[in-house]
């Protein structure tokens, strides 16, 4: 159903007209999330509080209007981007920490928090919230939860659900659920489990309890470079073999290196086919010992310089150039597609021998820049779209990467999420039983079918038969 | 391993349970019952994950990812579809995380009879809904796990129980960093720490503790979650029970169930746990009578 006018009048007699928009500048700038795949709004919704939110979706429901969850829109797979006229409800007004027990560790946030703020909110009580996407500065906090992010220190401690103990929910009927406790388990099933990650598909959350994680009392951080980026990706696998777990463990390929040097200018071995960045943290002599295991792990497998940073002006530039990357990137190609997929480690060099050769093919440029130590790949395909023909071919190549992925025995996504951009090809990794299961999962939680509809899960009709990324699915 | 035989003993109807080693509360009376394949099939180190039977003795596994300098978050004993069934974290949470994430992957047999996927082989993965979060703790009710990917750990290099008398376990908690579990009694504290010696020991002086044998005993009437902030007063609320709590996470272990006053919450899921078990199995099949929570 479209939004109608009486849709309108009962949400501006109910939230008040400054919190319901429908002017064609949001409309615009809410139709779409990071991913760049376009949809379209019918009405955005800007709640403050618990009871809005259940305003909000009551009257979607009541109206028969498919309604979509937005955090702060920097999701990359089209997971907030409204479809057919859906009524977006924002939650970045709800931006509150409610309470923060420093003692047993754990906060309680409004969803609209941004990452980076709880972080530096907590940091006076040696305090950080674990998940660090790079995109924290601007991520909520409840899309955190939704699509359950990872980051460059998610290696060591974890990615989102394993710092959510608890989260509020508004169910699409109205219902608020609380799911998880501060003790982190339940007497029944773990539906706080089932809901982090859900995508906006099983309600709203209004109401989030943390974890905190104690800063490390010391770190070190190491910069390896290599001639290949087999010899690399083999130090990746040796180090976990050797039964030791980084805080974090970073790869760059030569392509990528050289646009941040340039970017930068941070004394990055621009020669060198492979860069790895290696954190250790904790106290002080594991450090140690850790340190130097990994140093000559790294030789071993024929790093030609070790670079480890003298002090913390030293570390914060080796964690720019990771970091800055995409910001580099945009200085070679005006356009770029980022995917994610994860690979077993011991397959990175075969799959990034497999990247290069479709990129190669295609006559795209592709940098790698990722989280190794989970096998976690970003290829980065970097090109112009207005040249004829190129986005075919970007989405063809795109389509290739993740085949190749996932016929490595990897999965989909390590931490971008489905949405739309991937929902066609989840017939590659699970079968329509496999897939049934996870519909029975959704349809627990939202009895009314209009949380965020179309996202995920493909429609029955296409089951089997994957085919092409979703048209405009590009940043 | 093939799961087309553990899937035919399941069938299609009528009510059937499912039993590990019986060492967490065995079968349903009278009620028809099939075990899970048990055996290892493989183990990579370097991917710090392995992939086994369900019906596999938790035990067995971990004598096999001990050679390799590794182990799981599986609590000992049983086997390890039975510890994932039932999902309790042992007293090695505050370190080790929930039990919950260490399944990467499942492969069961549903309710229809179906042989499913859920979630996938490696160690980072957001593809599609988390079937594998809502297995873990479901006892059985959902489906029967087969076959499991779990994620291992490196064994730590050294590893020391400590204690020190305390009628407040804050100031001890507050002192270490990141400890692998921390327990109070009400007039003791005991810290297990991990990693090098020498920072084991230092904590361990730093936080005014001294060697210990081991855990205490656990009291078994009760297993009990409770806020961590409630922790405290446990000396009072307990009425006199003996208690073992897990600090930092608000597990309790009694003596005897009835000693904590249970609290509803007022938002209670329990219409989406009925909601997920009638999705999952319509017909109440699995481990009938069973109930979760
Ligand atoms: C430059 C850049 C770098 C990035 N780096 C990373 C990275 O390192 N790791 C990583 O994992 N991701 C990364 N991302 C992706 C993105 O930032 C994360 O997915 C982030 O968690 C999304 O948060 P958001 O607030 O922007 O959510 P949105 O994009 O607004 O929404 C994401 C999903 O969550 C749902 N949602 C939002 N709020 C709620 C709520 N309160 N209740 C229920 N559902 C909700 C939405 O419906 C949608 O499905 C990056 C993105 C960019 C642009």
């Amino acid at each position: 159903m479209a939004v109608t006018g009486r849709l309108l009048d009962e949400l501006r007699q109910t939230l008040g007209p400054d919190l319901v928009h429908t002017g064609t500048i949001e409309l615009g700038l809410y139709g779409r999330d990071a991913s760049n795949i376009t949809g379209s709004a019918g009405v955005v919704c800007f709640p403050t509080s618990r009871e809005q939110v259940r305003v909000a979706i009551g009257a979607a429901v009541r109206h028969g209007v498919p309604f979509v969850a937005r955090g702060a829109g920097t999701g990359l797979a089209g997971g907030a981007t409204p479809v057919d006229d859906a009524m977006v409800i924002v939650l970045t007004k709800m931006n509150r920490v409610l309470s923060i027990d420093t003692v047993n560790r754990f906060a309680w946030v409004e969803p609209g928090v941004l990452n980076l703020d709880l972080t530096r909110l907590v940091t006076p009580h040696g305090l950080h919230f674990a998940p660090d996407p790079s995109s924290q500065q601007s991520c909520t906090i409840g899309g955190n939860v939704a699509n359950n992010s990872g980051g460059p220190h998610c290696l060591a401690d974890g990615v989102t659900s394993a710092h959510v103990l608890a989260v509020e929910v508004v169910l699409p009927d109205g219902d608020i659920v609380m799911l998880g406790s501060e003790s982190g388990e339940v007497d029944g099933y773990d539906l706080r489990g089932a809901f982090v990650g859900s995508e906006g598909m099983c309600g709203i959350a209004t109401r989030i309890c943390v974890r905190l994680t104690q800063n490390p009392p010391a770190v070190r951080t190491m910069l390896f470079d290599y001639d290949t980026v087999d010899a690399g990706a083999q130090t990746v696998s040796a180090i976990i073999a050797a039964g030791m777990v980084p805080a974090a463990l970073e790869m760059m390929d030569q392509l990528c290196v050289k646009a941040v040097e340039a970017y930068i200018h941070a004394g990055l071995p621009v020669d060198a086919a492979a860069v790895l960045l290696v954190e250790v943290a904790g106290l002080p002599h594991g450090l140690e010992h850790d340190v130097q295991r990994i140093v000559a792990i790294a030789k071993d497998h024929g790093c030609r310089t070790v670079r480890i940073a003298q002090d913390e002006a030293e570390r914060a530039l080796l964690w720019k150039g990771r970091k800055t990357a995409f910001g580099a990137i945009a200085r070679i190609k005006p356009n770029y597609y980022l995917h994610d997929t994860v690979v077993p480690r011991r397959h990175l060099p075969d799959v990034l021998r497999q990247v290069y050769e479709i990129a190669d093919r295609y006559g795209i440029l592709v940098m790698n820049v990722f989280h190794a130590g989970d096998g976690n790949l970003h290829p980065l395909l970097v090109f112009d779209k207005r040249e004829p023909g190129m986005m075919e071919k970007v989405h063809a190549a795109g389509d290739e990467i993740v085949r190749v992925s996932v016929a490595a025995g990897g999965v989909l996504s390590g931490e971008h999420g489905i949405g739309l951009e991937k929902r066609d090809l989840m017939p590659l990794m699970f079968a329509p039983a496999d897939l049934a299961a996870q519909a029975a999962l959704r349809a627990a939680f939202d009895t009314t079918g209009l949380a965020n509809p179309t996202k995920v899960l493909p429609s029955p009709a296409s089951c089997g038969d994957s085919h092409q990324i979703v048209e405009g699915a590009w940043i | 391993m093939d799961l087309t035989t553990f899937a035919a003993e399941v069938g299609r109807d009528s009510p059937v349970c499912v039993i590990g080693l019986s060492t967490r509360g065995g079968g349903v009376p009278e009620v028809r019952w099939v075990k899970a394949p048990s055996g290892i099939e493989w183990i990579q180190a370097d991917e710090m994950t392995a992939c086994c039977g369900a019906g596999t003795a938790v035990d067995e596994l971990s004598d096999a990812l001990r050679a390799v300098g590794q182990r799981t978050v599986l609590p000992d004993g049983g086997t390890v579809g039975g510890a994932l069934a039932t999902g309790h974290s042992g007293i090695r949470r505050l370190g080790d995380g929930p039990l919950r994430d260490v399944l990467l992957q499942a492969i069961y047999v549903a309710a229809t009879g179906e042989v499913v996927k859920a979630g996938g082989p490696t160690v980072k993965n957001v593809s599609g809904f988390d079937v594998c979060r809502l297995l873990v703790g479901s006892l059985g009710t959902l489906g029967f796990l087969g076959e499991v990917i779990v994620r291992t750990r490196p064994l730590a290099q050294h590893s020391e129980w400590f204690a020190a008398e305390a009628n407040d376990p804050g100031p001890v908690f507050a002192a270490l960093y990141r400890p692998v579990s921390v327990l109070w009694d009400g007039s003791t504290v005991w810290a297990l720490l991990e990693g090098h010696p020498d920072d084991v020991a230092e904590q361990a002086s730093a936080a005014g503790l001294f060697g210990a044998t081991g855990p205490p005993p656990m009291p078994g009437g009760a297993r009990r979650l409770i806020a961590p902030s409630a922790i405290a007063s446990l000396p009072e609320s307990s009425r006199g029970a003996a208690f073992v709590a897990e600090v930092g996470i608000g597990v309790v272990h009694l003596a005897e169930s009835a000693a904590l006053p249970t609290s509803r919450s007022p938002m209670s899921s329990a219409h989406v746990q009925n909601r997920i078990k009638a999705q999952f199995d319509p017909t109440g099949r699995l481990n009938p009578g069973v109930v979760v929570g």
